[in-house]
């Protein structure tokens, strides 16, 4: 059985990955899972400069998943080149480093500052819904987003990941434009814009007023976008929103994606990873699937 | 090292309004120390997210946790009968630290912040240690097991038992020694433990409360604003999970 998949001339043991964000670095989660295990990490998104993020409450539940409005709380470049990534490097296991930022020269520079270092892929994270300025502005406009794509990519040293936002009408469009500008994968879903009210204090639940929603109701949204790009482009997916186990992922897998990442799930799961993992090698076992690879995009 | 393990319930019951007891077998409980706390994974559909709940007491392999219902998840946990099994995860957090209890230590909680001082009465249990418990009326729980360990003041709102008002009102009127305080409770309690500590020039190191997701410091979720730079971002906003609950009152901007 050959769980092995290959994007952009990076080879993962198996299609498995961490949805930015929900996984720090790893070194939480490394406590309950094997992190040689993952296909793997993706790490919190990182920024040229620490940032603070958003004033609490980041986080709420909701019907079928929950709501956060972090604000890319991150430490900055440094720290992270000094700290993550050595860590990370102890492991049996690829790393996709998050970028994030305001402005495409920051972006820029945390993608310089990264050429040197031995990391496996960046995921470009133009679709946080839950900062100001930057990141989701540059992935609800097609012509923004080609341009931040083709800045990134004249430095990047690594295959880059664009981590395309659903809040957008029309999805494909942006997997197109990113395939245009030279993007050597996308990722998707970020999570959707939503909102939660206390009525019995008439006030937003989170600070931020709006939150972006992951979990496990957001994943026929995700499903039917990721087979909207898979249609639309040629550079592999990496398919997520909602995965909580192997039956989940296969799903994705069979809507076009290559590679799936688990998010929200590891809070509701510390060894959802693991799980999501030995769920398609189940599937794969009961099915009489040799190789992982026949069920991209093989929905009919 | 946090335990993820199925925990399994050795008693369940209510201790008065709105406030449950769950006792639970579980090989966390001999690991923790008092003011840590488990996350308390609900089965029911229309919840996902594990519940944080302070340890009340631990020891011989069991944890007490005492919680007010407060929404889905806290009420699933209220129809839990003695054999059932729910998933733990913990010890989590840093815990009180006992080292710091020197002279005449208040131990003070208030509300649903009562259950942890329990423990740590138990810990700290000696003549020169006072808890002291803030209830709404005279509706309290716990109050016969701090009993067994320490002297115990009350205070309830409505002044229907102890001193009328909140515990720093008993310290007041009590005119009790304090050198050292620990606390856990409303906000509006733990700022004013804050400003007394400072006028006083004592330590007070106070247990918050945040809203979680992970448990675990992977979210960044749960943060609170610090003095100094924090040890995961370095942008003054501590995981409450992780570098907490338990701060030093002068640590935190509350």
């Amino acid at each position: 059985m050959n769980t092995t998949v290959n994007i952009a001339g990076v080879t993962f043991k198996n299609p498995v990955t961490t949805a930015s964000g929900t996984f720090g670095s790893g070194m939480e989660y490394g406590e309950f899972v094997d992190l040689n295990r993952l296909g793997a990490v993706t790490t919190k998104g990182v920024a040229l400069t620490p940032w603070t993020g958003n004033d609490t409450i980041r986080v709420t539940e909701v019907y079928g998943g929950m709501l956060n409005a972090i604000g890319l709380q991150n430490p900055g470049i440094e720290v992270f080149c000094e700290r993550d990534i050595p860590f990370l490097k102890k492991y049996d296991t690829k790393i996709i480093v998050n970028v994030c930022g305001k402005t495409v020269e920051e972006y820029v520079g945390v993608v310089e500052r990264l050429a040197g270092e031995p990391v496996d892929m960046l995921e470009i994270n133009v679709s946080c819904p839950n900062v100001k300025e930057g990141a989701i502005a540059f992935g609800q406009d097609a012509k923004a987003l080609e341009n931040i794509t083709k800045e990134i990519k004249k430095v990047a040293k690594q295959p880059v990941i664009m981590k395309l936002s659903p809040n957008v009408t029309r999805i494909a469009d942006m997997a197109k434009a990113a395939e245009a500008a030279g993007a050597d994968a996308i990722s998707l879903i970020n999570t959707i814009t939503g909102m939660k009210i206390d009525i019995n204090r008439r006030k937003f639940v989170l600070a931020n007023k709006t939150g972006g929603m992951s979990g496990p109701a957001i994943k026929p949204i995700a499903v039917r976008m990721v087979y909207e790009c898979s249609k639309a482009v040629n550079i592999p997916i990496i398919g997520m929103g909602g995965i909580g186990n192997g039956e989940d992922a296969i799903e994705f897998l069979l809507a076009g994606a290559s590679m799936v990442a688990v998010g929200a799930a590891n809070f509701i799961n510390p060894l959802a990873t693991v799980e999501v993992i030995e769920g398609i090698e189940k599937y794969m076992k009961e099915n009489g699937v040799q190789d992982v690879k026949e069920l991209v995009g093989a929905v009919c | 090292m946090k335990i993820y393990e199925k925990g399994k319930m050795t008693g369940s019951r209510r201790l008065s309004e709105g406030i449950y007891e769950l006792c639970i077998k579980t090989n966390i409980a001999d690991k923790s120390k008092p003011g840590q706390f488990v996350m308390v994974y609900p089965k029911g559909k229309d919840t996902l997210l594990p519940r944080p709940i302070s340890i009340c007491e631990a020891g011989n392999g069991e944890l007490r946790l005492v919680y007010r219902v407060v929404g889905k998840g806290t009420h699933e946990f209220s129809t839990y009968k003695t054999g059932e099994e729910v998933m733990l995860l913990g010890p989590v957090g840093n815990g009180f630290p006992l080292e710091e209890a020197k002279g005449h230590a208040v131990l003070m909680g208030g509300g649903i912040g009562v259950p942890p001082i329990l423990q740590l009465s138990k810990e700290l249990r000696s003549e020169s240690v006072t808890a002291v418990m803030g209830y709404r009326t005279g509706d309290m729980f716990l109050k016969e097991d701090f009993e067994k360990y320490v002297k115990t003041e009350i205070a309830t709102e409505d002044g229907s038992f102890g001193v009328r008002g909140n515990v720093l009102d008993v310290l007041r009127e009590k005119n009790l020694p304090c050198d050292v305080i620990f606390a856990c409770g409303p906000m509006p309690m733990l700022r004013a433990i804050k400003k007394y500590a400072q006028e006083k020039g004592i330590k007070a190191y106070i247990s918050l409360e945040e809203r979680m997701a992970c448990g675990v410091g992977a979210c960044l979720g749960c943060v609170c604003r610090t003095t100094k730079k924090d040890a995961h971002s370095h942008v003054n906003n501590a995981r409450v999970c992780t570098e907490g609950p338990v701060f030093e009152a002068g640590e935190v901007d509350i």
